[in-house]
């Protein structure tokens, strides 16, 4: 598509580069700016949790209360992603192939996530889910509790996650080639065998990277959560919570540790979603 | 998504959309099943959620609502997030303009490195981006002390608020920007210079011309979440009444205390927001979508 283009950035493009001005200005004030806004103080807050030392960050995080936390805070978000890579190849794929009533309006609501600040997410779920709501109190009858517990935790990092499976994969559902699935009903394959073997194989890098930016989200999720979870220490507790209370408490060290925690698995995975995103380039074939 | 799709749609619900070869598409059961099974999550995820913050708001009739919304600590919290979004929105746009033409105009090292970086504070959790600013700022912080002796409030004071609330928008503008400018080249830039138009000129006629709708476009949702945001700002705010409360604290606030049409009829005023982010989102998107970067696969 842009061929012509590229050709002509590899000629050119490095003479015009250093024509144009604002160099300097541009990338020193962008600099300066990314460093004492985000990375000073995130390189503070991990010489805070180095203050503890090996021993005393190790003691900090498997106290049951922050065990607990954490578990919660990574495990619910696991489950939350699961729930959300099903179902939101289901949404995505009746997106992109059928046509059913309404489907315009939940096209443009599926981004409501991102949009909703949390904490009206928050009361709302927690509405909805309480013993006398409208979801809460026929899941009570059944003898399930979602609100205030561990499964409210869940169902809210779900509603947050929701956007991000639905819209990494839409496109790329758009994009797959139906031929390649003509050709595979023409040599006989069932429609089962073409969305395992044809369909699955060339969306996976896209569901997969939409699955670990749910989860990443998830894990670090506070407003939509708090309102639902009950926030039981060791039970329903999440660990972003936790932080909040060992500020209040004036522990920053102990802040700083569970924090400290919480990021460094989260660089990991954004290291990881960038890798998948590359891969994703790579065999979408696009530059 | 065509006219003559939608008058089709009347006559076959449930019908494929792409085409109508039997070999490659499902057998009607599975489409009414993915189909309901789609309906079903939706409504369950989005649609309840979003009547449940209306019904609840006017609960009380609607006097009750407008009642809520005129309370003098209410109308506090939005004029300090209306202030807050004007001081953070503003910065963070200078910043993914600065970003954007030093990444897409320029070779330099570490390029790739800082085009990771801006997308940070995207996985960091709201809370810790509140935190690391109580751990320099607050009274056992690093500059704790020296802020006291010179009577000086960061933390616990709209200063915290409104760098908590950079912190979280930071990358809107930027990552908007950056694959925006990068896809456009240069060319154009290069032939303005070349005709003797100066650098600020340039920038003013050909750049931002060519940038607008997907700054807008940035700006927009960075905006939604800087009046939106409530982790972060939590942490820095104190929660003093009428002084450092924004409005998600403000029906935080009226929750825990039981005011649930109040707080309700707060948060309504949010879903209102977010409903004219998504309309113009959605507007931006069908009529500009070729300028946008956000719909290219980035």
């Amino acid at each position: 598509m842009n061929g012509k283009n590229t050709a002509g950035h590899s000629m050119q493009g490095h003479r015009k580069r250093q024509v144009l001005p604002g160099f300097g200005l541009s990338l020193g004030f962008a600099l300066t700016y990314l460093s004492l806004l985000i990375l000073i103080p995130l390189a503070g807050l991990f010489v805070h949790a180095a203050g503890l030392g090996i021993d005393g960050l190790w003691r900090t995080l498997v106290s049951p209360r922050v065990y607990a936390a954490l578990r919660l805070s990574f495990g619910g978000a696991l489950i939350a992603a699961a729930i959300n890579a099903v179902s939101g190849s289901v949404v995505a794929w009746s997106f992109v192939r059928y046509r059913f009533p309404g489907k315009r309006l939940f096209q443009a609501m599926v981004d409501l996530p991102f949009a909703l600040p949390t904490a009206v997410a928050g009361i709302a779920l927690a509405t909805l889910y309480a013993p006398n709501g409208w979801l809460g109190a026929p899941l009570a009858r059944l003898g399930i509790k979602a609100a205030y517990s561990p499964l409210g935790v869940i169902l809210a990092m779900t509603f947050i996650g929701l956007p991000f499976v639905v819209r990494t994969l839409e496109p790329v559902l758009e994009e797959a080639e139906k031929q390649r699935e003509e050709a595979a009903a023409t040599l006989g394959a069932t429609r089962l065998q073409t969305i395992t073997r044809i369909i699955l194989p060339a969306v996976l890098p896209a569901l997969l990277t939409g699955v670990a930016l749910a989860f990443a989200r998830a894990v670090g999720e506070y407003g939509s959560i708090i309102f639902i979870a009950g926030n039981i220490p060791g039970l329903s507790e999440i660990a972003p919570l936790l932080i909040m209370i060992r500020l209040e408490e004036f522990d920053y060290a102990g802040a700083s540790a569970v924090a400290a925690a919480m990021l460094t698995i989260a660089f990991l995975l954004l290291l990881a979603i960038n890798l998948l995103q590359s891969w994703n380039r790579r065999r979408s074939g696009s530059p | 998504m065509s006219p003559d799709h939608s008058s089709d749609a009347a006559a076959h619900p449930f019908a494929p959309l792409v085409q109508t070869n039997a070999a490659v598409t499902e057998s009607r059961a599975v489409r009414v099943t993915l189909v309901a099974a789609t309906l079903l999550f939706l409504v369950t995820f989005l649609l309840l959620p979003l009547l449940i913050v209306f019904t609840q708001a006017l609960a009380g009739g609607i006097h009750a609502y407008l009642a809520a919304l005129r309370d003098h600590d209410t109308l506090a919290a939005i004029r300090l997030t209306l202030f807050t979004a004007a001081l953070a929105v503003p910065l963070n746009t200078v910043f993914g303009i600065a970003a954007a033409w030093a990444i897409a105009r320029f070779e330099f090292r570490g390029r790739n490195l800082l085009i990771t970086l801006i997308d940070l504070p995207f996985s960091v959790s709201p809370v810790i981006a509140g935190l690391v600013y109580i751990l320099i700022f607050g009274s056992r912080g690093w500059l704790g002390p020296w802020l006291s002796a010179h009577d000086i409030s960061i933390v616990f004071a709209w200063p915290g608020i409104v760098l908590a609330t950079a912190f979280v928008t930071f990358p809107f503008v930027a990552r908007e920007l950056i694959p925006l400018m990068q896809a456009q080249g240069l060319d154009e830039e290069y032939a303005a210079l070349t005709l003797g138009a100066p650098g600020w000129r340039t920038f003013w006629h050909v750049t931002l011309p060519n940038i607008r709708w997907g700054l807008l476009y940035g700006v927009l949702l960075c905006n939604a979440r800087a009046m939106g945001e409530f982790g972060a700002v939590s942490v820095v705010s104190g929660h003093i009444r009428g002084l450092t409360d924004t409005v998600p604290l403000q029906v935080e606030i009226l929750y825990n205390d039981y005011h649930f049409v109040a707080a309700f009829a707060v948060a309504s005023l949010l879903a209102l927001l977010a409903f004219v982010t998504l309309g113009l989102k959605s507007f931006l998107e069908w009529r500009h979508g070729d300028e946008l970067a956000a719909l290219r696969g980035h």
